[in-house]
């Protein structure tokens, strides 16, 4: 038998789509019936919703509430799921790569003594060995790698977030929410959280529009972008950019999509001037549809696009944005 | 005096042209560019820009460390340069290919060998491994404070005060010394040599070390993640490109496409 931990995300009203992507990666690691999955949700304050997480393939739900526990206190998570960890003595432990997990995630394994494998977008249990086998893009993109995990008995994966499915509600199955007790020391926590400053996202959230069309430098400067914004309108999608636009200064970092930006998977995903870097890539290409506007017929992006423009965005898009209006 | 360590890696450059990228499969390496020498990971030069921008204000001193095999020391150097005041290199064969937890207790070796430090500056990641753990694990092997992905980062009486970058915003956290402070490209492009810098770097040596300097015994790390393979994405799509009479056929072309497609 062995227990999967699963270190699940609360947020605002609804349970977090991760915490399904994290179930169905973790759903792939049960090889005996008698596995046992349990998510384990620190810094909640409302704990009602979480036991429909039984009904997704999780036995067990831990939920720790701690006063400590909000998102800039890093120490307090640590020693918290330090906590969790001694509690269920899992063979597998599964974090998500959000702005929380790649910060607790690589301090708990070191923590632990055990290796950790980071940004994983497949896992799966090596028949001899038993171990768990990830897949993971590395140099930004240009190249896949796989590892496996030897000589430990904590393994611990990083998962990227939008690759997985959510897993779908599992029929008959029973579990239970517990709340577990953690102690934690004022005196453990070492840093001071002053001010947080978020910026609200004007119009529909990059990560879950269906449309997002996105600027690179080809755009040639801040202005520019207006039409993007009233492409984006139109379709009623988002706008975003690569990071060589955010560098610049010509958009807020919040609109970078990317190895280091935001992951979106949108049915139509529109690029202009972006020349398809594989960190750029790294971000977007699982959208089901890419579509890309770019003047150099050699640009990278026409090997991941399924429907390329080779021009100047100065006069093919306002045919583009003329034309979408008409038809819609 | 503060004392700031910056630990920078040498890497293949990540902006190098698609074609030029190749992996030996077989020793699951990737191969050296020909005629594309290494660069300083981008994320570590911003570290260095930090430091930097430290000193500006403050009474500091900053010293370099890198770990690695075949340093290309030109490149190497830069930070001197661009205002650094010492390097050190910690070369040997043995640490050519090292995973993040081996990579963290190496570091750590070094950095007890060199003592004293108030700050350690890193990048958020290295555009190699994309791994994002080395400051991390060092972190929690030294016992330090680490604060990620900072973007402002700034010394007040006796502590560190950091814009953290969020993927909807930031978060300002203060930390006591000695900490860890991880930096992001959003803190902004590093400065760039100026003359003098050049001239004071050219007659700087840097400090050699080896794994006999440090005492340190690779073989004690047993817990491992094993590389079992490496392979350049194979990728299958077919671009349909758009054709028309003219731009204004074109753009109208590709509207009517994606209407057809029913994407929009
Ligand atoms: C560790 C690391 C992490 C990174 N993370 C990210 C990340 O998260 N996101 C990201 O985006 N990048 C990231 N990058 C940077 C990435 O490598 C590229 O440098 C970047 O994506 C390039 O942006 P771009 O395509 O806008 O610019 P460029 O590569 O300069 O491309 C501009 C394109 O515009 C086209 N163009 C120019 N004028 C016109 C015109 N008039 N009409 C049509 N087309 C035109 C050109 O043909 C060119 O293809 C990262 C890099 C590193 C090393
Ligand atoms: N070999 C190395 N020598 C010095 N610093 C390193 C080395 N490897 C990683 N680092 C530091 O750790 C950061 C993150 O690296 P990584 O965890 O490998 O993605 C880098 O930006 C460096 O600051």
């Amino acid at each position: 038998m062995a227990n999967i931990l699963i270190f699940g995300e609360a947020s605002g009203e609804e349970i977090s789509s991760i915490n399904y992507e994290l179930l169905s990666a973790a759903n792939k690691l049960k090889v005996n019936i008698d596995d046992q999955i349990i998510v384990a949700i620190l810094g909640v304050n409302n704990s009602k919703k979480y036991d429909e997480l039984l009904s997704y393939g999780a036995q067990t739900v831990c939920l720790v509430k701690d006063d400590l526990l909000n998102r800039s206190n890093t120490d307090a998570f640590l020693n918290a799921s330090k906590q969790v960890v001694d509690k269920f003595k899992p063979q597998i432990i599964l974090f998500a790569k959000t702005d929380l997990g790649r910060d607790i995630a690589p301090r708990l394994a070191f923590k632990l003594g055990v290796p950790v494998a980071q940004d994983c977008i497949d896992l799966e249990i090596d028949k001899d060995s038993q171990k768990i086998k990830v897949t993971r893009p590395v140099y930004g993109g240009s190249a896949i790698a796989k590892f496996i995990f030897e000589n430990v008995d904590i393994q611990i994966a990083i998962v990227r977030p939008k690759i997985f499915e959510p897993i779908l509600p599992i029929e008959n199955t029973s579990g239970e929410l517990i709340e577990l007790n953690v102690e934690l020391d004022k005196e453990s926590i070492r840093t001071k959280f002053i001010e947080e400053v978020l910026k609200e996202s004007e119009g529909i959230p990059l990560e879950s529009a269906k449309v997002v069309v996105a600027g690179g430098r080809g755009l040639g400067d801040a202005k520019n972008f207006d039409s993007l914004k009233e492409l984006a309108k139109i379709l009623g999608g988002a706008v975003g950019a690569s990071r060589a636009v955010c560098d610049a200064g010509w958009l807020d970092h919040e609109y970078q999509i990317g190895l280091t930006g935001k992951t979106i998977t949108p049915d139509l995903y529109i690029t202009v001037g972006i020349s398809g870097a594989s960190q750029h890539m790294a971000g977007c290409s699982n959208s089901k549809n890419i579509v890309a506007i770019n003047k150099d017929a050699n640009a990278n992006i026409f090997s991941l696009a399924n429907y390329g423009v080779v021009g100047d965005w100065n006069t093919i898009l306002p045919a583009f944005i003329e034309a979408v209006r008409e038809l819609n | 005096m503060l004392n700031i360590l910056v630990c920078i890696k040498q890497v293949i450059d990540p902006e190098m042209p698609a074609s030029a990228f190749n992996i030996n499969t077989s020793s699951k390496k990737v191969e050296e560019p020909e005629g594309i020498p290494p660069v300083i990971n981008g994320f570590c030069e911003n570290a260095v820009e930090a430091a930097l921008r430290i000193k500006d204000n403050n009474d500091a001193s900053i010293t370099i460390l890198s770990i690695g095999n075949k340093f290309v020391t030109e490149v190497m150097k830069k930070p001197l340069s661009m205002g650094a005041d010492n390097l050190i290199l910690i070369d040997d064969p043995k640490f050519e290919n090292l995973d993040a937890v081996s990579t963290a207790h190496v570091l750590k070796a070094a950095i007890k060998k060199i003592g004293n430090f108030d700050l350690i500056l890193c990048g958020r990641q290295a555009s190699d491994w994309d791994n994002a753990l080395v400051p991390l694990g060092l972190s929690e092997m030294l016992d330090v404070p680490c604060i990620t992905i900072a973007q402002k980062v700034e010394i007040i009486d006796q502590g560190v005060i950091v814009q953290r970058a969020l993927s909807n915003g930031y978060e300002v956290i203060e930390s006591s010394l000695p900490a860890l402070v991880t930096v992001t490209n959003e803190l902004g492009d590093p400065r760039y040599p100026n003359l003098k810098g050049i001239m004071s770097a050219s007659r700087k040596i840097p400090t050699i070390w080896n794994s006999n300097d440090l005492n340190f015994d690779l073989e004690s790390l047993t817990a491992k993640l094993k590389l079992i393979d490496l392979q350049i994405p194979i990728t299958d799509k077919q671009c349909e490109i758009i054709k028309g009479d003219d731009d204004q056929e074109i753009g109208r072309n590709l509207a009517i496409k994606l209407r057809e497609a029913k994407l929009i």
